[in-house]
């Protein structure tokens, strides 16, 4: 097994004196490549905290993080936003879209805001994820107008975009029903097992863990289980 | 950046009335740019075609020789020679200059005249006045005294007189009679009336009057050469630069109309920088109007801006997409407000007919190329602010809301 990105003695603190909140307190975590894990944790507990940190959207207080290889504590804003783009997708559970752009264009994003522009080629691959994901019918819909399991699928394309080799989401399931919420995980298991592509899925709901080969949990800032 | 152009219009068109009311916003101050422009610039050009425009743009007087002063080394001056009074001082050589100054670019008419004083009698009435002898043909040059003729003709001959309606009536002169005219030299001569004017000045209805150059010549002993020659330029702004010229070419003392009109010139000036406060004024609010509008849309698109980070978008990204929006909102609300200023400035009549009580507005000084890149510059720069703020919008707490 190789390991795709590892985390070790990872701390986080909101505030200062008073107000300070531990919510990471020497988190260590390896992801092998590959994988699709799920990450569990009472309300609370700090998932999206290592989400994010692990996202590169936000640096730890302290601790080392390192993907491919590549130290991502000492990165300035410019090296991570170049890294996000080439190696990691996000799939949120709200605001996920840019409401004034059709799926297509959604999908494209990455990619083209790589390339300065809207390529023939990047439309292609984003024609394709989307009728991988069952939205053929919706590629050049206004993206403000689909529904909520549509957004949730556009979105994983749109993380699928520039072939990352780690796909984060965060809830991705939170605000959908049984059947929209299974269809999405159907996907997120199939691209993983065709592609390797490695997903890391916060959530609350069992059903949903279960469909994934791992569970992560964390409790009072550290890997429980 | 091509496709941050393409977010930035995308941006634009979501919110069509926004960006409709924005552009109006950004239009109606250009429209004031314009209108100012116009207003000032034309103002200013029939202030100067009214005051300036009848008068001669370049003169050449001849100069009364300064008396010789006689200075003993010791220091004394030994004697003053006084000016002469009875010679009348003159430009001999006019004749030959003539041709010379008509070959000066933007130079459209030159007119040699005899100018001095004199007294107009009829029966027991006397009027001092002031004789201008021109050349029969060109009697218009300068002033456009054919423009302001009410009764008569212009057409000046030997033995003919034409002045003011309120000479005339001063006088009891009716068209046809005779008069005498005596110069400050003591030569006189009984002249008919045969045109009748009314300019509008006061100083020229009531105490100019014109004779042919010939009969200038009797009255004031001047066999040859002229005592004063007009030069009228087609655009009276080249006056400084013209009078150069011509004293270069000349060797002599040419006046641009410039000098001694200290006094309109600083009104002028004055009025110009009224002008361009007012369109300080309008640039500040389109700077203001644009800044508040693009910030209220970054705090609106906050969590699409973290999105966009999250995706791999830079802060240069982000400044650019929003830098754009300022950008194009500038160019659009610019050109609609030039188009506009344009529209609103048709029906006023154009410079050459300008009316009283009617603004003097001129189209062509709109100053619309530089009302558009001045509103383009204004909305990129008001931009900058929303811009930086945006690039500096915390992905995690953006899509956290
Ligand atoms: N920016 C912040 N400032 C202060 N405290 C924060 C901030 N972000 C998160 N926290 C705190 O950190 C703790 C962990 O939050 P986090 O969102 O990571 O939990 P979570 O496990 O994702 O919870 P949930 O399951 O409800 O989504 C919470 O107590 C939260 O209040
Ligand atoms: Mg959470």
């Amino acid at each position: 097994m190789t390991a795709l990105l590892e985390v070790s003695e990872l701390v986080k603190t909101f505030g200062t004196g008073e107000a300070e909140t531990r919510v990471l307190r020497g988190l260590s975590l390896v992801l092998a490549v590959g994988e699709m894990a799920a990450l569990l944790g009472p309300s609370g507990s700090g998932k999206s905290t290592l989400l994010t940190i692990l996202g590169t959207l936000m640096k730890p207080t302290s601790g080392r993080y390192a993907m491919l290889g590549q130290d991502l504590v000492s990165a300035d804003d410019t090296e991570l936003t170049e890294f996000r783009n080439r190696h990691i997708g996000f799939v949120f559970q709200f605001h996920n879209l840019l409401p004034d752009f059709t799926a297509l264009e959604n999908v494209v994003f990455p990619t083209a805001v790589r390339e300065g522009r809207e390529t023939a080629a990047a439309r292609a691959r984003g024609r394709e994820l989307l009728t991988r994901m069952g939205l053929e019918a919706r590629i050049d819909f206004p993206s403000a107008n689909l529904s909520g399991g549509q957004k949730q699928r556009v979105a994983v394309a749109r993380a699928l975009m520039n072939r990352p080799e780690l796909v984060l989401a965060d809830e991705p399931t939170g605000n959908l029903d049984r059947a929209s919420a299974m269809q999405v995980m159907d996907l997120i298991a199939e691209i993983n097992r065709d592609e390797g592509t490695t997903f890391l899925i916060s959530t609350h709901d069992e059903k949903i863990a279960g469909l994934c080969r791992r569970q992560i949990v964390v409790g009072d800032g550290v890997v429980t289980g | 950046m091509l496709y941050a152009l393409k977010i930035a219009a995308r941006y634009l068109t979501a919110s069509k009335a926004q960006t409709a009311l924005l552009v109006l916003g950004v239009a109606v101050g250009v429209f004031i740019f314009i209108f100012m422009s116009a207003l000032i610039g034309g103002l200013a050009e029939f202030i100067l075609s009214r005051t300036v425009g009848d008068l001669s743009h370049v003169t050449i007087e001849a100069e009364d020789p300064d008396p010789a002063i006689l200075i003993h080394p010791g220091g004394q001056v030994l004697a003053v020679i006084e000016r002469g009074r009875a010679r009348t001082a003159s430009l001999s050589e006019a004749a030959t200059f003539i041709p010379l100054i008509e070959t000066v670019p933007g130079v459209i008419a030159v007119s040699p005249q005899i100018t001095g004083a004199g007294f107009l009698a009829r029966g027991a009435q006397v009027a001092q006045v002031s004789v201008t002898g021109l050349e029969p043909g060109r009697e218009s040059d300068i002033l456009d005294l054919d423009g302001y003729m009410t009764q008569g003709s212009v057409r000046l001959g030997s033995g003919l007189i034409v002045l003011g309606e309120a000479l005339a009536e001063d006088m009891s002169l009716r068209l046809g009679q005779t008069v005498r005219l005596q110069s400050s030299t003591g030569v006189s001569a009984v002249l008919t009336l045969s045109g009748l004017y009314d300019t509008g000045n006061g100083l020229i209805d009531g105490s100019s009057i014109y004779v042919s150059l010939s009969t200038a010549r009797t009255l004031f002993a001047l066999p040859q050469g002229v005592t004063r020659i007009e030069i009228k330029l087609r655009d009276l702004n080249d006056a400084d630069a013209a009078a150069l010229r011509i004293a270069a070419l000349t060797g002599l003392d040419a006046e641009p109309w410039t000098e001694g009109a200290e006094q309109l010139l600083e009104a002028l000036d004055a009025q110009a920088q009224t002008g361009v406060f007012l369109k300080s004024f309008a640039l500040i609010t389109i700077v203001i109007g644009v800044a508040s509008a693009l910030l209220l849309s970054t705090y609106r698109r906050r969590p699409e801006i973290g999105i966009m980070r999250a995706m791999g978008a830079g802060r240069g990204f982000v400044v650019f997409v929003f830098v754009t929006q300022g950008a194009l909102v500038g160019l659009m609300g610019g050109v609609t407000g030039a188009a506009l200023g344009y529209l609103a400035l048709l029906p006023f009549p154009s410079r050459e007919d300008f009316e009283v009580g009617t603004l003097p507005m001129d189209i062509t000084q709109g100053s619309y190329g530089l009302a558009i890149t001045l509103t383009v510059i204004g909305a990129i720069l008001a931009s900058i602010l929303p811009a930086r703020s945006a690039a500096r919008v915390d992905p995690v707490t953006a899509i956290g809301q």
